[in-house]
């Protein structure tokens, strides 16, 4: 399942393609709700790892705007469920992500994204 | 002791396709199982393996930290391997997020530092470089073993990649071939990249003698981070 957490660290890898790789627009997307359990630790302590703005445009692009434009200094408790929902429960399970620079198209289908290269655009 | 995931919905069909788990994959979960109250008191955020096959290995790393506390990213070229690795999570209700592709490819820029606990049971058997490239580039289950000269053209292609990829306190488990030259590989990797490692458990398996080898940065450059 592609979910935004993962979306969030997947960046084009085509040879040549490394300005503007990140992040991959979503495209034709379908989106499925699924419970997860929530560790507020996890999420906090995970950001770090995570480019917020990506965040707040992918979550726009499969339909949820809950998140604030810019990344608040604090994480209340009601931030970090939204968060949690964003990142861990929406699952795009068809569609594509599409670089933004090379326009390579990843194709997504049943929950699995298909990031292989063709030899030529192997780097 | 941690149960062995539960495999019992991989079909004669997917086991044709992607490599069944053998004696080189119980040894990476017993040397797993020996390193897991060090692993727990890391609190790992991102794990990844690569090459996930039937998703067993990643499903079991998800009983020792649970659920809700990492992210189990797994790739593999075979996009039979990652449709099992989902449904192997599923089965043994743990989360892992399957990507189709080769090594640790699209994330590999995102993941600079990130990853926290990286796996990988690689193609090592000795093969020629024909045979192993290509087993990748048709990305079947011949992709699962052949591995060039050596047993080593694919693994040293990732080893290239995982001191960047590696968190400051991130740790590297690989599963390795006597023949593989192992000595040698732990001196070019302390060498080329400052990482020392150890080799945590082996074991003799018919032909095969099978080792586990832990990679981690040096105590001086892992120290200082408080994060």
């Amino acid at each position: 399942m592609v979910r935004l957490i993962t979306h969030n660290l997947l960046a084009c890898h085509v040879k040549g393609c490394t300005t503007n790789n990140f992040p991959l627009v979503f495209q034709d997307v379908q989106v499925e709700l699924q419970v997860a359990e929530f560790n507020p630790d996890f999420i906090r302590n995970m950001l770090s790892r995570l480019e917020w703005t990506a965040l707040v445009n992918a979550a726009k692009q499969v339909g949820d705007t809950s998140l604030p434009p810019e990344q608040p200094d604090m994480m209340d408790d009601e931030l970090l469920q939204k968060l949690h929902h964003v990142l861990m429960e929406i699952h795009v399970t068809d569609g594509a992500m599409v670089c933004q620079n090379c326009n390579h198209i990843y194709p997504i289908s049943n929950g699995i994204p298909n990031m292989l290269l063709a030899e030529h655009e192997i780097g | 002791m941690i149960p062995t995931p539960d495999l019992s919905h991989l079909t004669r069909h997917d086991l044709e396709q992607v490599y069944d788990p053998a004696e080189d994959t119980f040894l990476l979960l017993d040397a797993l199982e020996q390193e897991a109250e060090a692993l727990r008191k890391e609190r790992p955020l991102i794990c990844l393996e690569v090459g996930s096959g039937s998703g067993c290995v990643s499903a079991f790393l998800g009983k020792i930290f649970g659920q809700s506390s990492s992210l189990y990213l797994c790739t593999d070229i075979n996009k039979h391997a990652t449709r099992c690795t989902l449904a192997t999570g599923k089965q043994n209700k743990i989360l892992l997020d399957p990507i189709t592709c080769s090594l640790a490819g699209p994330l590999s820029s995102r993941l600079c530092h990130a990853v926290d606990v990286l796996l990988f049971n690689p193609p090592y058997v000795p093969t020629d470089t024909d045979e192993a490239s290509s087993a990748q580039s048709s990305a079947d289950i011949a992709g699962s073993w052949a591995g060039g000269i050596d047993g080593m053209e694919i693994t040293n292609r990732l080893l290239q990649d995982v001191e960047c990829l590696l968190s400051p306190r991130g740790r590297f488990y690989l599963v390795a071939l006597k023949q593989n030259d192992v000595p040698s590989i732990q001196s070019r990797m302390l060498e080329d990249f400052g990482l020392t490692s150890q080799v945590v458990i082996e074991r003799r398996a018919g032909r095969e003698f099978l080792l586990i080898i832990r990679f981690a940065r040096t105590a001086h450059s892992g120290s200082g981070s408080t994060s």
